[in-house]
């Protein structure tokens, strides 16, 4: 039987958890979250990502019933919760600030939130030190929160808000103060607890690669507005809008105009020059006599051969392609007026004449010192910079135009071994397909 | 050398205005009464041996003896502690709708709560002299809105010094509870309310708690002052306020028994000594919690 993808926003059928419908916030004047309409659907662990200022915590504090909406509704299971006081949602939020109790030792400000519905002691002890323990925490549960690192501090705050197991929990930046080690282990975690018990997360997060790791599905945002909602994948592959594409990852965007490729372009020039004679100089009699007399001696005699330059060699043109190995379809992108244009062979040919932007992932570019045979698209450049990321290296690769291109590769072998340097000519390459064609 | 001058200057300070001060009263408070200039008997002039020979314990024996000196203390304690409880009750709500009030309007609360200040404290206690009297402004309006009858005889009865007390001292209160509720981040409480606090249970697990020593130290601040106060007692109080500075006033100006009132004096800067050392624990246990 095949495993079935958890994928609820694309079943009609299923009724979402959370609805925002045209829900605007406003602060005096200033839109903090515009006309937002979106769905989350139980048991989702859904990543909001944006720019500083953006309005996620915003959004998470309508959740939770410390802002009220200016317009529009936000349903919680077919209910709309406007008007529910915090303390009546079944929401538990973890603070960016923490919100850490301070008169409180770290074990009190867990056990607080189950202490308001339940007085069976010993019920809250075990989960408490349950908590303490999910978190690494037990040494330090007598302590007070002034008492503590920030990296502590914030993994009290989540353990506070995980504690009652709430039906939603919403997380804002909950891992930011964690070392790498700690933070991967604590994902792991968060998606363990979302497993086991079923609740829907959603989380703020600043760090790409957490969205992507915990995610089922990750809304990037911009000055109040949803950009785009998909999985990771999606969002990372097939990007929207050039802000998606520019947000998430690394990412050289290339703009210029699209024009439909139904067949294949016309062949680049690439024939011999054909003249209809040879022209070399025809001295009159003078000439050859003063040829004769007074230049023979030094350059030599005359001849009335003409000499010509050898045909133009194939690996040397910077034009993109031999049009004989570039299947049909696609758009070309006219970008640069000393360049070729660009070829992505699954973008729509009813784009033509539109301005568009490609994104390329630098993985998806290869760099060479030599032009690489059958490469859709092939550009010449000078490596200006090289960013070592440990198991990778980013390449700044310069063109002719002055429009820089970044490509990735593993390193597999040690720096020192690199046979790609500074200053060095090299070809930039990418298929077909590799580029995202994004008309906004 | 300078580090060391500047750590001086507070104790020269004390040493200054408080220490020989209270060295002089309790000198004259082991003396004897005399009819002379100063009141009291033996005097430097008599020679510093003499002087020492001739002090003793007597007018302190005498306190203990005659019930009127440990009746008006205990009725200080009283009339102080009821006063610091009202205060409190009046001064809390205030500080916390000033530390809620929006940002802009801050500043002109806290000055208004300061304004009283300007005008001499002497005239603002009699002002409501006028105001509690039989015919005073308190009774005429209730009077004429129909609450009453026949007056209400405030002035000169304890409830009066109340009045006087919880009036005067309030701001003592409302600035430290206002500091304390100023500092409390918001989000506390939110945190409270969304791990399932009413309104009410997170102002008393959270709100509370986190104002505790700003509540410590206006009850301070107003009950120390309060138990030696003399002037509100003798122009609100009646026949039957009895406080212990009302009986150190009459024992200094009527009786002019200068040991016997330095006595009292000692005793009451003894009782006092105990919230002192309290208060300044708990100013010093906030700081820490503040590093
Ligand atoms: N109470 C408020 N009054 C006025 N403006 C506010 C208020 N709360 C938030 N804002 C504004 O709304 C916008 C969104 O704020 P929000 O806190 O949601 O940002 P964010 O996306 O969480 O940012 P960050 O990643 O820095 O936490 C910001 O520009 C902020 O200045
Ligand atoms: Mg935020």
């Amino acid at each position: 039987m095949a495993e079935t993808v958890f994928a609820p926003w694309d079943d009609p059928e299923q009724k979402p958890l959370i609805r925002f419908r045209n829900v605007t916030k406003r602060f005096g004047d200033f839109t903090a979250i515009d006309d937002l309409t979106l769905d989350i659907f139980e048991q989702e662990f859904f990543a909001l990502l944006g720019p500083s200022g953006c309005g996620k915590t915003t959004m998470m504090r309508m959740l939770a019933g410390f802002e009220n909406p200016t317009s529009g509704a936000i349903e919680l299971a077919g209910q709309d919760i406007a008007g529910i006081p915090p303390n009546k949602r079944a929401v538990n939020m973890m603070f960016q600030s923490y919100a850490l109790f301070p008169h409180l030792s770290i074990w009190d400000n867990i056990a607080f939130g189950l202490r308001r519905e339940s007085s069976d002691k010993a019920a809250i002890a075990s989960r408490v030190e349950e908590m303490l323990k999910l978190t690494r925490l037990e040494k330090f549960a007598r302590r007070k929160p002034h008492q503590i690192s920030g990296g502590q501090r914030q993994r009290v705050a989540l353990a506070r808000s995980l504690a009652k197991a709430p039906k939603l929990l919403l997380l804002d930046e909950p891992l930011g103060a964690l070392d790498a080690k700690l933070r991967e282990a604590t994902q792991f975690e968060l998606m363990d607890i979302q497993e086991k018990t079923g609740t829907t997360f959603v989380i703020v997060t600043h760090d790409q690669e957490e969205a992507m790791t915990v995610a089922s599905r990750v809304a990037v945002m911009d000055e109040g507005r949803v950009m785009q909602v998909a999985t990771p994948q999606r969002i990372y592959e097939a990007p929207n809008s050039s802000y998606v594409a520019d947000f998430i990852g690394d990412v050289t965007l290339i703009e210029g105009t699209a024009r439909a490729r139904a067949q294949a372009p016309e062949a680049p020039n690439t024939a011999v020059p054909q003249s209809s004679a040879p022209r070399g100089p025809s001295p009159n009699a003078l000439g050859v006599w003063l040829h004769d007399k007074v230049l023979a001696p030094v350059i030599g005699t005359r001849t009335d051969t003409q000499l010509q330059l050898p045909p133009p060699d194939k690996s040397d043109t910077t034009l993109s392609v031999l049009s004989r190995d570039i299947p049909e379809g696609g758009i070309d992108i006219a970008w640069s007026d000393s360049q070729p244009p660009l070829i992505a062979l699954d973008a729509d040919a009813a784009l033509d004449g539109a301005q568009v932007t490609l994104a390329l992932r630098p993985e998806k570019v290869s760099i060479s010192k030599t032009r690489p045979d059958g490469a859709v698209n092939a550009l010449k450049g000078t490596v200006i910079d090289i960013a070592y990321l440990g198991n990778l290296s980013t390449y700044h690769v310069e063109l002719a135009g002055g429009v820089m291109i970044k490509a990735q590769t593993a390193n597999t072998r040690r720096v020192s071994r690199r046979e790609i340097t500074w200053e060095d000519e090299v070809w930039v390459s990418w298929s077909g397909t590799a580029g995202v064609v994004l008309s906004t | 050398m300078r580090r060391r001058l500047l750590i001086a200057v507070p104790y020269v300070w004390l040493l200054a205005l408080f220490l020989i001060p209270f060295a002089v009263v309790f000198k004259i408070s082991l003396s004897d009464i005399a009819l002379a200039i100063p009141p009291y008997t033996p005097t430097a002039k008599d020679g510093i041996w003499n002087m020492l020979t001739g002090l003793d314990f007597e007018n302190f024996v005498f306190l203990s003896e005659d019930d009127l000196y440990w009746k008006a203390y205990l009725s200080s304690l009283q009339i102080a502690f009821i006063s610091t409880l009202l205060t409190l009750c009046v001064g809390y709500p205030m500080a916390y709708a000033m530390a809620r009030a929006p940002e802009q309007w801050r500043p002109t609360l806290l000055m208004l709560v300061i304004l009283p200040f300007w005008t001499s404290f002497l005239i603002r206690v009699y002002a409501w002299v006028g105001i509690l009297s039989g015919e005073g402004f308190l009774n005429q309006f209730l009077l004429w809105i129909g609450v009453i009858s026949t007056p209400l005889t405030i002035l000169n009865t304890n409830t009066a010094v109340y009045i006087g007390i919880v009036y005067t001292y309030l701001p003592f209160m409302i600035l430290p509870i206002y500091s304390a509720l100023d500092r409390l981040d918001g989000s506390l409480i939110e945190a409270a309310e969304d791990l399932g606090c009413s309104r009410i249970k997170a102002f008393w697990l959270v709100t509370i708690p986190l104002s505790k020593n700003g509540i410590i130290a206006g009850c301070f601040l107003v009950f120390i002052p309060a138990l030696g106060e003399f002037v509100i007692p003798s122009l609100l109080g009646g026949s039957g306020t009895l406080m212990i500075g009302k009986v150190l006033f009459e024992e200094f100006f009527s009786n002019r028994d200068w040991p016997v009132a330095s006595a009292v004096a000692v005793i009451l800067l003894l009782i006092l000594i105990i919230p002192i050392v309290l208060f300044q624990r708990n100013e010093q246990r906030q700081a820490e919690a503040e590093k």
